[in-house]
């Protein structure tokens, strides 16, 4: 069987976002399963994140998996100066599917070339986090019916926010339109702009951010400015709240309109917006269990067959 | 020019001036021991002024063809016997680069583990380089070489 990593949402194709799409649809039907009972998952977390990391665990957990591995790199050999390659074929030797977050880019591919198991980017930098990516697309999915002819308004950090650029890569298959509100200091990059021309993506790009701007969207995607991606704080107080969602901005916006943000939010989304029924970034997180249920299944060879007429489905009495 | 021909060897002509010596370094010419003519600055009607580097007695690999196709892309390499030029081999730009040229991101993979670079040439044109791991792109000129 070919091994099947998940590594970039870049490498898949439409069929393949949406058979993904149709997997998690089904674990959102029965998350609790017995499919992937005497498996191993191996969680490796270079860098802290809890929220992805407890994510990865509870679908490992809800379908059977047992769960080894590390929150952070001070807790490993990683500390005494062991190389990455070093510590991804020891915990092949134990896992059958290993799930890594690591601050340095790239650092995913690299592994996923060298290990005899499946990996999972689970966050690579500044650059790629296709789980959230998977989830961010499945939420769409969900709340507009389909993925196809969408106006999407990327919101805030532009620049250093990973998962808007995998949702650009990823939603190249479906005739978006983009809209790219950031400060200039934070708008997106040259590369990703070049991306869009190259596959045919329209995209506009405004620093306002107002009732008046985001009327049009389907889908309003907030991101948070993130203090760690700084290496100037001078910078980062100077824009950090610059672009703040408050409720009172959402009398004109389409009655389809979903609020998502990756969480997690520091102040982006005013507090009175969660009550608005636009509101979505709470059910979107819970979607993000659906989504890696799906991708440890892909990665392990699980088909949607397999999850249609899976027999270990848990039907809790309670 | 004011220094004899070469019965065998590796004339390697039109190189962009200021890349003469990059050149020199790039096959480790320094650490030769034959006989090496090396111009500089010398007119070209093509590129204005140009480096030329006679080499005796060495031919190069492929693969150390495609590590001078980094620092000048246009370059020719006339092979010579018998003081004839039997071969004329243009540099080609190849579709990847592995171990040749840095990423200039401290934060890629391949600036932080023992391993060999990799880049996909995506603008052979434009001279464009894009990191096989990181993605981040590079400019051909600018590049460090490992």
């Amino acid at each position: 069987m070919k091994k099947h990593n998940f590594v970039t949402i870049a490498d898949l194709n439409k069929d393949e976002i949406m058979y993904l799409i149709q997997m998690a649809q089904e674990f959102e039907k029965h998350p609790n399963r017995d499919l992937l009972k005497g498996k191993v998952v191996a969680t490796l977390f270079y860098e802290p994140s809890t929220r992805t990391r407890l994510s990865f665990e509870t679908a490992a957990s809800r379908l059977g998996a047992r769960v080894i591995g590390f929150s952070d790199a001070k807790a490993s050999s990683v500390s005494k100066g062991e190389t990455l390659k070093d510590t991804i074929l020891m915990v092949s030797n134990y896992a059958d599917v290993i799930a890594m977050r690591h601050y340095i880019e790239g650092a995913a591919q690299y592994a996923s070339e060298i290990a005899p198991v499946p990996i999972i980017n689970a966050g690579d930098g500044a650059h790629m986090h296709p789980s959230q990516c998977l989830l961010d697309l499945y939420s769409i999915y969900k709340t507009q019916g389909t993925l196809e002819n969408l106006n999407i308004y990327l919101v805030g950090d532009l620049k250093y926010g990973r998962t808007v650029h995998s949702l650009i890569m990823a939603m190249r298959h479906f005739n978006p339109t983009f809209h790219f509100i950031a400060p200039a200091e934070l708008a997106m990059p040259q590369e990703y702009k070049l991306y869009c021309n190259q596959y045919g993506i329209k995209f506009q790009e405004h620093t306002e951010f107002n009732e008046n701007v985001i009327a049009d969207a389907d889908i309003l995607y907030m991101t948070r400015v993130q203090k760690e991606r700084f290496s100037d704080l001078m910078e980062y107080e100077h824009v950090k709240d610059v672009y703040i969602l408050q409720n009172d901005m959402l009398g004109m916006a389409k009655e389809n309109m979903k609020i998502l943000h990756p969480l997690p939010r520091v102040n982006e989304i005013a507090y009175d917006v969660d009550d608005n029924p636009h509101a979505y970034y709470i059910q979107q997180a819970q979607n993000g269990l659906y989504a890696r249920e799906a991708i440890f299944s892909y990665c392990l060879g699980i088909t949607l067959d397999d999850i249609i007429n899976d027999k270990t489905i848990i039907k809790s009495k309670y | 020019m004011l220094v004899s021909a070469i019965e065998n060897g590796t004339v390697i002509d039109h190189i962009p001036a200021e890349k003469t010596y990059q050149v020199v370094d790039l096959l480790g010419l320094r650490e030769s021991d034959t006989p090496v003519t090396i111009g500089y600055n010398l007119p070209s009607k093509k590129i204005g002024r140009k480096g030329i580097i006679k080499i005796t007695n060495k031919f190069f690999s492929n693969e150390e063809i495609s590590r001078l196709s980094v620092v000048a892309p246009k370059i020719v390499l006339n092979v010579i016997k018998d003081y004839e030029v039997v071969e004329k081999k243009t540099v080609e730009t190849p579709d990847e680069l592995h171990g040749i040229v840095k990423c200039n991101n401290p934060k890629c993979i391949t600036n932080n583990e023992p391993m060999q670079t990799y880049f996909n040439v995506v603008d052979k044109e434009h001279g464009v380089l894009k990191c096989h791991y990181c993605d981040k792109e590079q400019d051909i000129a600018n590049v460090k070489l490992c």
